[in-house]
């Protein structure tokens, strides 16, 4: 290895994904690993996200399937993307995994090289940017479609950012979802939300986790609370305080509540 | 007809070597010390945006004294070269010795073979962990590399600062009164340097995974009170 210094004319600034396609170690240059088929490779599924009092809430359940097999029931989804924001990936989990860390990569690097933090729209660009030179990848079933939240130093508020495989960046107004499992959270947290009483972050905590139980009850690809195995989904919160999993015993307790008390889950049908 | 100047190697070293510490003795010095709970880089610098010190990754720093666009080109390729080596194999393997050493042959390269070495002289400080320990380098404008285990210090007045600094410091020194040494042994006995002069970071365990925090504005100020 030696001392990556670039000259004035190709320099790479502060982009890591630029510094690394200059050393040739960038993983989009991997062309048509698979050309014309389609891998089987294990999936993530359900991934819910919605503001709250303080600011959002990013929650995912643990379940990666390949085809109709359990790949792994302890898969994380929900990560830190650095102080002030989160990503939650649904889609192929191989790629996903490894946007994450080139993600949070980039993030770091940036900060260091210029000393000072990007932007949360800065943000959500470069992970759309990422998300589009993954588009070969996910031409071939590879795709990787995450969720982005945040905390807005600037504008002292939390914001949402969805994006489609093509690096399409949305931004969300309250909530959004991803994964097989998304429609069904989708409608629990549309009925949860509401306009004049912001959720502090324990009711908001419950939501997110009945949320994900009620995808885990209709969609086989998304996994449920594991009281056997004390598998639970993660939860984390993006506020004014930065990112925060909600601890694991919390989530415990929220879901033998949802259990017990609902009468759609577990004493239904 | 004229003839080329023959030039002693010996001279031609010595000449660069006087270029680069002269322009090194130019810019004001820094201190690096480990104290019982971390360590210190402390630097006499006025401005608050162009930093002597740095994070390189997540226990490894930076502090460089001299020309700043030269030192500021080798931080920059430390941030890349960490954050490319933590990509590509883990964050548990990228270590300061290997930086250090990437610094050292490239300014001996450079002391060497360029029209004019580089006028920095820079500090890599590793916090340890409990099988490790901290670790600072101290590398010359000419590639020499030293492995130090209590204090560096570099730039224009160092012998003076260091004599005045190994009067006063105890191993076993907390931060505060480890910071007090440092802005002393700094300041001199005619000045007093206020903490708008100062630079200052830690890296210790109680900022998570990326160690490295600087201390300014009020915090700084409680500190040295």
């Amino acid at each position: 290895m030696s001392l990556p210094l670039f000259g004035p004319i190709n320099d790479p600034g502060p982009s890591f994904m630029q510094t690394l396609k200059q050393m040739g170690q960038s993983p989009f240059d991997l062309e048509a690993i698979v050309k014309g088929g389609i891998l089987e490779v294990p999936h993530g599924t359900t991934i819910v996200t919605f503001k709250y009092r303080d600011g959002v809430i990013m929650a995912g359940d643990r379940r990666a399937t390949e085809g109709n097999f359990i790949a792994h029931r302890r898969m994380e989804k929900v990560f830190a993307a650095d102080r002030f924001s989160a990503v939650a990936i649904a889609g192929a989990a191989g790629p996903a995994v490894e946007m994450v860390k080139l993600f949070q990569t980039q993030l770091e690097h940036y900060e260091k090289v210029e000393g000072v933090v990007l932007s949360l729209e800065g943000k959500a660009n470069q992970l759309g940017q990422m998300i589009r030179a993954n588009l070969p990848m996910a031409m071939q079933g590879l795709a990787v479609v995450p969720l982005f939240a945040g905390w807005d130093l600037i504008r002292e508020t939390g914001r949402i950012f969805a994006f489609d495989i093509t690096g399409g960046r949305y931004e969300e107004v309250a909530f959004q979802t991803t994964g097989s499992g998304g429609r069904d959270a989708k409608g629990v947290i549309k009925a949860g939300l509401m306009k004049e009483n912001p959720l502090d972050l324990d009711a908001a905590a419950r939501l997110a986790v009945s949320a994900l139980v009620e995808a885990a009850e209709e969609d086989s690809a998304t996994g449920g609370p594991d009281v056997a195995r004390g598998i639970y989904p993660i939860v984390a919160s993006v506020s004014a305080r930065g990112f925060e999993y909600v601890p694991e015993e919390t989530i415990a307790s929220i879901s033998s509540e949802v259990f017990s008390s609902r009468r759609g889950i577990g004493g239904g049908q | 007809m004229s003839m080329p100047y023959y030039v002693a190697p010996e001279q031609v070293m010595k000449d660069r070597a006087d270029y680069a510490r002269k322009g090194i003795a130019r810019g004001r010095s820094l201190i690096g010390v480990i104290y019982t709970g971390g360590i210190l880089l402390c630097a006499e610098n006025p401005s608050r945006s162009l930093h002597k010190i740095s994070e390189i990754y997540d226990r490894i720093a930076f502090a460089g004294v001299g020309k700043y666009n030269e030192f500021d080109q080798l931080r920059v390729a430390g941030v890349r070269h960490a954050d490319t080596k933590g990509y590509a194999y883990s964050r548990d393997d990228v270590d300061a010795r290997s930086l250090a050493n990437l610094y050292a042959s490239y300014l001996g390269q450079v002391f060497t073979h360029e029209m004019k070495p580089m006028e920095v002289e820079i500090v890599v400080a590793e916090l340890g962990r409990a099988s490790t320990p901290n670790q600072l380098f101290h590398i010359l404008y000419d590639g020499t590399v030293m492995d130090e285990d209590s204090y560096s210090i570099v730039g224009g007045d160092s012998d003076a600062i260091s004599s005045r600094f190994a009067a006063v410091y105890r191993k076993d020194m907390n931060l505060k009164e480890v910071l007090a040494a440092a802005v002393g042994a700094l300041a001199g006995p005619e000045r007093k340097l206020t903490p708008n002069e100062l630079e200052v970071a830690v890296m210790d365990e109680s900022n998570g995974r990326r160690t490295f925090r600087r201390i300014s504005g009020k915090p700084l100020e409680e500190l040295l009170g």
